[in-house]
């Protein structure tokens, strides 16, 4: 069972030695309501398979697809996502809250 | 991220080792600061701010944004004695998401019938507390009024790291403990890490409230001292 943020972080690892391409997400900042505290982790690897949560379920499909650019220019990201920000992002957060992504790549 | 760095950061949970990773937002240039390397990094303020907190955050600096992944290890109560003040403090530490661990030889006293739930060690101290590795994120807290069970303990405890060190009994009773730990070898500052009389004095009489103010007293010396808001 894949739970602790701590856990993502040696999966990350354990993913990158393995070859796969790898994105680490990770909740650098919250306004409101934010379903998941900051320092949460995502790991996303190159063919979209992820593990940890940076909502909740809410905007993970968004950063695993913003992810996939991270993988493939090595260019870190900041994401933003929150109701104030529905022109921005097409997906928000039910909760009303706002949260910031960091979203790098693992070499 | 650079594989070596969040290898080094795993490695460093694995051994239980406080550790922190600074990622600047600009540029996204980052460095991993580790036990003994805190005071002399740049941001030492803030990391020793965010350690005591245990969370990661977002920190702004001399104009700089920086994000602070901080990797604390999970304290823990390692308590002699499978006493009334332990039964009462096992629920008080789950609800303060400490980890707790009992040790006691006599098996009369250390049943899972009087604590469900509670990692129970019915080997002598010493044996027990070899196997758990005593470090900095460890609180020590004799209760049993026995120097036979307590004293192997305290002695641990005092040879390691542990943030807090505690014991149980009257200043006669600590009296003779303090001979018996100068006989063998401590000296008056070693000594002086003891907690005793153990816990805050909020006048506490029932075993639920004696364990009340030992876990006020080890969350006080965890987060350290309050700071006036930034």
């Amino acid at each position: 069972m894949i739970s602790t943020d701590t856990d993502i972080l040696s999966l990350a690892e354990a993913w990158t030695r393995a070859g796969r391409g790898v994105a680490l997400a990770t909740v650098v900042e919250t306004w409101g309501s934010a379903p998941r505290p900051v320092g949460s982790h995502l790991v996303i690897d190159g063919d979209g398979n992820f593990q940890g949560s940076v909502s909740g379920g809410c905007v993970e499909g968004a950063v695993v697809e913003e992810a996939a650019e991270v993988i493939g220019d090595g260019k870190a990201r900041m994401l933003e996502f929150g109701v104030a920000d529905d022109a921005a992002w097409k997906v928000g957060l039910s909760c009303g809250g706002r949260i910031r992504v960091y979203v790098e790549k693992v070499n | 991220m650079d594989l070596a760095i969040l290898a080094a950061l795993n490695a460093e949970r694995a051994a239980r080792r406080p550790a922190i990773l600074v990622t600047a937002m600009e540029g996204g240039a980052q460095r991993l600061v580790k036990s003994g390397e805190f005071a002399a990094d740049p941001l030492a303020d803030l990391l020793d701010r965010q350690l005591r907190s245990g969370k990661s955050a977002l920190v702004e600096t001399g104009g700089a944004s920086y994000f602070l992944t901080v990797q604390a290890p999970h304290p823990r109560i390692v308590v002699t004695g499978a006493v009334h003040i332990s039964q009462a403090m096992a629920p008080m530490a789950r609800l303060l998401d400490l980890d707790l661990v009992i040790i006691d030889p006599r098996t009369a006293f250390a049943t899972p019938e009087r604590f469900p739930d509670v990692t129970l060690l019915t080997e002598w101290p010493d044996a027990a507390l070899a196997g758990l590795g005593l470090d900095g994120y460890t609180a020590l807290v004799a209760l049993t009024h026995d120097p036979k069970i307590d004293d192997p303990g305290l002695e641990a405890a005092l040879r390691s790291e542990c943030f807090y060190v505690g014991a149980l009994g009257s200043r006669k009773t600590h009296g003779r403990r303090v001979e018996r730990l100068a006989a063998a070898g401590f000296d008056e500052a070693a000594i002086a890490r003891i907690h005793a009389p153990i816990g805050l004095d909020i006048g506490a009489v029932s075993p639920a409230e004696i364990a009340l103010s030992i876990l006020g007293e080890i969350v006080a010396t965890l987060r350290g001292p309050r700071r006036p808001p930034a």
